[in-house]
């Protein structure tokens, strides 16, 4: 057979490798991997908007630690998230089962989150801030009612590239025993079964690719004043 | 009768001198492989996402689909892409370089892009009245105007590739993320945090050196700012 034809039967055995209701069911079947998918995405989503949100609305009505929230989105890029997973694994919080996973999740999520959340705050116009002043608001009702309304556009747009950054952290957790999606892939490369490895990819892809349709549908079924220019900060 | 060596790699620990001085030659093989498939990705990335920002700069049309595709290409997973990418190269250090390359497209692209749309037009007009053609007006005016933008791009993208390589390791091609996961199935401390240290000083002195690259092309953002 030419190389064409092997591609397009790996294609086929990907496809009938996702139609065998076999794979779908069990400890490593694909429901289960999907949901532990999903709740590792969402808890972490949580917990990570729960820890960068508050400190980078108080910090941009502050107007304070600028250089931090900045910068932390360049750090996270440069490290891998391959190594901070395996670090983890090696110190004690690898005993933890899902400890490692969860928190290079959280390490991963939270830089977006405070960059684009301080950016907003920062960016909101500052005759607006002194008007709000000049009306006798105090600094919690600016901070509430005016300072984090018109930041929410980019403090939205964080919480989407975190949710994006999640969905990419958690795969890669299954090459170091996570659990999650990519444990299909890891498994089809130990066995190189190439259809399997196919198969687990198109889930991974589709998953991460609906994630970010939710955000976006959102953001368009959203009213008007959430929405603003879109900017992805760093 | 001597006992077993009472070193720190006996006892495992994560900072020890003796890994290096033992290991070398495997740390400089890793290291080299490693700025091997990121330059190469983001030069090929260059090469493609040139002539894509001009085009979709040139015709209005193009801009829309060009950015949606590369939107949907960065929002898969790393890991997933180089799956995708299985069937088409195999085992082998292209696959990674392919999957690096479309990282880096969506990056370069949207970065091009602004840098070429953020040109003035009166910048662009001044030129068509001093009798520039199309090309030379894109080469000489447009493109070194876009040039901070641009160079803004390459960093980002060459930042995140040394990064991402580390998961090529999937396949054998990882650069040092091939001793971080053989690091991590034999459970040794100093190899993982030796390279995971070695993936950050790369990033950053690559860094370093484009934005030096950056301010070598553009002597007059400077000359503004001073």
């Amino acid at each position: 057979m030419d190389e064409g034809g092997a591609r397009v039967k790996t294609l086929g055995d990907a496809w009938a490798w996702l139609g065998d209701p076999a794979h779908w069911a069990g400890d490593d079947g694909v429901w289960h991997r999907l949901t532990q998918h999903l709740v590792l995405t969402v808890v972490c989503l949580l917990i990570s908007c729960l820890i960068a949100l508050p400190v980078a609305l108080v910090l941009g009505h502050l107007g304070r630690g600028g250089a931090l929230a900045v910068n932390i989105s360049n750090v996270g890029r440069a490290v891998p998230t391959f190594a901070v997973l395996v670090l983890l694994l090696l110190t004690p919080i690898g005993t933890w089962g899902d400890g490692p996973t969860v928190v290079a999740l959280v390490l991963f999520a939270v830089p977006p989150l405070l960059t684009n959340a301080y950016v907003g705050m920062r960016g909101v116009d500052r005759s607006i801030v002194r008007a709000a002043r000049g009306m006798g608001m105090t600094g919690r009702q600016m901070l509430w009612k005016v300072e984090l309304p018109l930041a929410l556009p980019l403090v939205l747009s964080g919480v989407r590239i975190a949710a994006v950054q999640l969905v990419a952290t958690a795969t890669i957790a299954a090459l170091a025993g996570g659990g999650g999606l990519g444990r299909i892939i890891t498994a089809g490369f130990n066995l190189a079964s190439t259809p399997q490895v196919v198969a687990g990819a198109v889930l991974v892809a589709g998953f991460a690719l609906i994630v970010e349709g939710i955000f976006e549908a959102a953001e368009r079924l959203a009213p008007g004043w959430t929405r603003g220019t879109r900017r992805r900060a760093g | 009768m001597t006992g077993p060596p009472d070193d720190c790699l006996a006892r495992n620990e994560w900072i020890c001198g003796d890994y290096l001085s033992t290991r070398r030659q495997i740390l400089v093989d890793a290291v080299v492989q490693h700025l091997q498939l990121t330059s190469v990705s983001v030069l090929i990335a260059l090469a493609v996402a040139l002539p894509l920002a001009v085009l979709a700069r040139r015709f209005g049309w193009a801009a829309g689909p060009v950015l949606a595709l590369t939107t949907v290409l960065y929002t898969i997973p790393s890991l997933a892409m180089f799956s995708l990418l299985l069937p088409v190269y195999g085992l082998s250090a292209p696959l990674v370089v392919a999957g690096l390359v479309l990282y880096s497209l969506t990056l370069l692209v949207r970065n091009i892009l602004a840098g070429l749309r953020a040109v003035p037009e009166e910048t662009r007009q001044a030129a068509r009245g001093l009798g520039y053609g199309p090309i030379r007006l894109l080469l000489t005016v447009e493109l070194p105007l876009a040039l901070p933008a641009a160079m803004a791009g390459v960093r980002i993208a060459m930042v995140s590739a040394v990064s991402l390589v580390t998961v090529g390791a999937i396949v054998g091609f990882g650069g040092l993320g091939n001793l971080i996961y053989s690091g991590m199935n034999t459970y040794f401390k100093a190899q993982v945090l030796t390279a995971s240290a070695l993936c950050v000083v790369i990033a950053v002195a690559a860094d370093l050196l484009l934005l030096g690259v950056q301010r070598a092309l553009t002597p007059w953002t400077r000359a503004v700012r001073a």
